[in-house]
């Protein structure tokens, strides 16, 4: 479960604070460091997801050549001992595994990533929207989540033990305990059974296959709400938790007390200073919900049958078509590293104390 | 403690306060623990989990993997409570047969017949705990077989009885979260006690694995994971691979709190003090910072859990995690995969209930323990 406390560490370069230099000066440099060290991370989170991949490809026993051969037995014609081995050697299947790993790096740098067996065509035609329907849809998840967590939270924090508060915290509880998938069964099931709908799926039937137009994405648009609430329900439980917490611990400062004093009117008092710093741990968590969402989603995916990769990854993984298995979890490796990166960025600019390198 | 103390009168310290004053921590944490409601009652239920885990055989009443594609697919029973006017619950038999319009397999109770239901009767022979041979079970019926005459909750598509399969899932689900976690502890303790404790590079490199970690989605990977596992091992092979894979998930949160520990414990008084008495690195740690956050790891291992059992429940749900003829949750729950099958039968998603009550009680509890585990804060 992201945590609030701790989060945010590592990124904050040691001040570096002289007197000589101009404020703005200083500021940048405390940003370029953050963003450098930032950077830096991704980037070795990304390296870190490659070798995983890599491993999750060459996991199974037999290799790509093992399973060609069976498929060719299976469709009636052999491959000789010899021809098997000089494929071996033509597909460096036969060099040590750091040399195989390194190749496989080469060809994906050049956009080519490998063959999709099963389908017999590249990895990435079979990819296609996929994963840009993935990236859809754990988008509109985590807006889902934001925009019910913030105000909640906010609300929860400031009448503290009212009945809403307990009961959103209750609904929260629910929200957390039901998995993802649990609750796409339940929807579907409600939907099949009470409403004699079909409440999966992200497109109409008739814009299934249909080029993009604006009426294909207004359809997507209509669809989106049951694949993000049920993606987003539980990050929504935790997301409330946090800031109710974040919150109350603002609260209790003295900053508030003599704000009130001075006679600010309540809205201002809480909104313009609490809440802003409240609001830097639960930026930063978006660094975790992210993660948390995408693996969500492959479920989530199945049960409501969305075309996101999820289906296409479950598929592949039970064929052992290695490579396009391999290819979709880096792609969605990769894609939350991005993700979570923005969300620094968006964290410096929202706390002007890592902006300023200062703790 | 406030509201556990009596406002002290004259300086004379009260038959009370002294009790909490002389009280050991672990004193003071259970009564702390003890007025938070929610936690009691999921420490109820968990308890109440676990000896249904004990007692699954003796729980159920027919054997969990007996098949019999005549009973496919059956709706639960209701159980009839009383005969003329007294207590003595029985059951009618149901009967099978095609319905002649839509084909379809159909089953009416036969209302002729009573089969009396009764407890603590005779039934498939199982050794209890795994050691003792018995064959009494909680339910049992009267002159006819059980699997014949018996659907608490219903069969599944190949005619078995869900109420038994839930009772062996339970089992299975239940210590898979412990097992797991009982891993996790033992990486996220040594890990975070590296980081917390000796700081500077160890702790650099350990805190990038785990910020690293917890960046990546889990899922893809453990499907990735949990596919690569030779079709042909047993299920005990696959049990322990599985909660090897998901024990990967969970110590990167208890390792958090542990260095978290370390860090804030390093700078008390007490520790400086043993240091400047000369007492070893093994000493310090050992005898006096652990015990001062061993309720915090409690109360993490505790929230820890519940993740664990979610995971495994997802993985198997896809196929992924344990096979059958392995019983778990995420097995069960397989068989709700289809909607128009869920539809037509939807006592298959009782299931998910369990899974829900077990991740609840869990969270519950461990917030219970995480408020309590500071008993002098």
């Amino acid at each position: 479960m992201p945590q609030a406390a701790g989060a945010p560490e590592g990124g904050c370069p040691p001040p570096a604070a002289s007197p000589a230099r101009s404020g703005r000066e200083r500021d940048q440099k405390g940003m370029a460091s953050y963003i450098a060290r930032r950077f830096l991370l991704a980037i070795l989170t990304v390296l870190a997801i490659s070798i995983l991949s890599f491993t999750i490809i060459h996991l199974p026993p037999g290799d790509y050549v093992t399973s060609f051969i069976a498929q060719m037995s299976a469709s009636g014609s052999s491959v000789s001992e010899a021809e098997a081995q000089a494929m071996r050697t033509q597909l460096g299947l036969d060099r040590p595994i750091y040399i195989q790993y390194l190749k496989w790096m080469g060809l994906i740098l050049q956009g080519n990533f490998g063959m999709a067996m099963e389908w017999g065509r590249p990895v990435l035609d079979v990819i296609g929207d996929r994963l840009t329907l993935t990236i859809v849809i754990s988008l509109a998840a985590i807006v889902f989540t934001w925009a019910l967590a913030l105000p909640i939270g906010i609300y929860s924090a400031v009448r503290r033990y009212s009945f809403l508060d307990y009961a959103f915290t209750f609904i929260g509880f629910i929200g957390l305990a039901i998995p993802g998938f649990m609750l796409a069964l339940i929807i579907m099931y409600v939907g099949f059974a009470y409403f004699g709908a079909n409440v999966g799926g992200l497109f109409s039937p008739d814009f299934a296959e249909a080029p993009w137009t604006w009426a294909r994405f207004w359809d997507l648009v209509k669809h989106l709400p049951i694949p993000a609430v049920v993606l987003g329900i539980s990050g929504t439980a935790q997301m409330i938790r946090i800031m109710r917490s974040n919150l109350l611990d603002e609260l209790r400062k003295p900053y508030v007390i003599t704000a009130r004093a001075r006679g600010l009117d309540e809205t201002r008092v809480i909104l313009k200073y609490p809440v802003r710093v409240a609001l830097n741990p639960f930026v930063s968590t978006i660094g975790y919900l992210l993660p948390y969402v995408v693996s969500g989603s492959i479920i989530v995916s199945l049960v409501l049958s969305l075309p996101t990769v999820g289906p296409l990854l479950l598929k592949a993984l039970i064929a052992q078509d290695m490579f396009l298995a391999g290819t979709i979890v880096l792609m969605l490796g990769v894609m939350t590293v991005i993700g979570t990166f923005i969300s620094d960025l968006l964290l410096m600019w929202v706390d002007p104390r890592i902006r300023l390198g200062r703790r | 403690m406030a509201d556990n103390m009596v406002p002290e009168e004259n300086g004379v310290i009260s038959a009370a306060e002294e009790k909490i004053a002389v009280a050991t921590q672990w004193q003071l944490i259970w009564w702390r623990f003890r007025k938070h409601r929610l936690a009691m009652a999921g420490t109820a239920v968990l308890a109440l989990l676990y000896l249904v885990s004990l007692g699954a055989d003796f729980l159920s009443y027919v054997d969990p993997d007996e098949s019999e594609a005549q009973r496919s697919l059956m709706a639960p029973q209701p159980i009839h409570w009383f005969d003329g006017g007294k207590l003595r619950p029985y059951v009618h038999p149901v009967k099978g047969m095609r319905d002649p319009v839509s084909f379809k397999r159909v089953y009416a109770p036969d209302t002729s017949v009573k089969v009396r239901v009764r407890l603590f009767g005779r039934g498939y022979p199982y050794r209890l705990f795994g050691v003792i041979r018995c064959s009494r079970h909680l339910l049992a019926v009267e002159d006819a077989r059980p699997e014949e005459s018996l659907f608490i909750l219903g069969t599944d598509v190949q005619g078995r009885d869900l109420w038994s399969r839930l009772m062996s899932g339970t089992r299975t689900s239940m210590t898979i979260g412990l097992v797991s976690v009982t891993l996790s502890l033992f990486l996220g303790v040594f890990l975070g006690g590296i980081s917390g404790y000796f700081g500077g590079l160890p702790d650099t490199i350990i805190q990038r694995i785990i910020e690293i970690l917890r960046s990546i989605p889990t899922i893809p990977l453990w499907m990735g994971l949990a596919a690569a596992l030779p079709a042909h091992w047993d299920i005990v092979q696959v049990y322990f691979a599985i909660t090897i894979i998901i024990s990967l998930i969970g110590w990167t949160e208890l390792a958090r709190v542990v260095r978290g520990r370390f860090i804030s414990l390093r700078q008390e008084d007490f520790v400086m003090a043993a240091e400047l008495l000369g007492c070893s690195k093994v000493r310090i740690i050992f005898r006096h910072m652990v015990p001062s956050f061993v309720s915090h790891i409690i109360a993490a291992t505790t929230l820890a859990i519940p993740a664990m059992i979610i995971s495994e429940t997802s993985l198997s749900f896809l196929g992924l995690g344990l096979r059958p003829p392995a019983i778990s949750w995420g097995v069960l729950l397989q068989d709700a995969q289809n909607i128009q099958a869920l539809v037509i039968s939807p006592w298959l998603l009782i299931p998910a209930l369990p899974v829900i009550v077990a991740v609840l009680a869990f969270n519950f509890m461990g917030d219970g323990i995480r408020d309590a585990a500071d008993p002098y804060g």
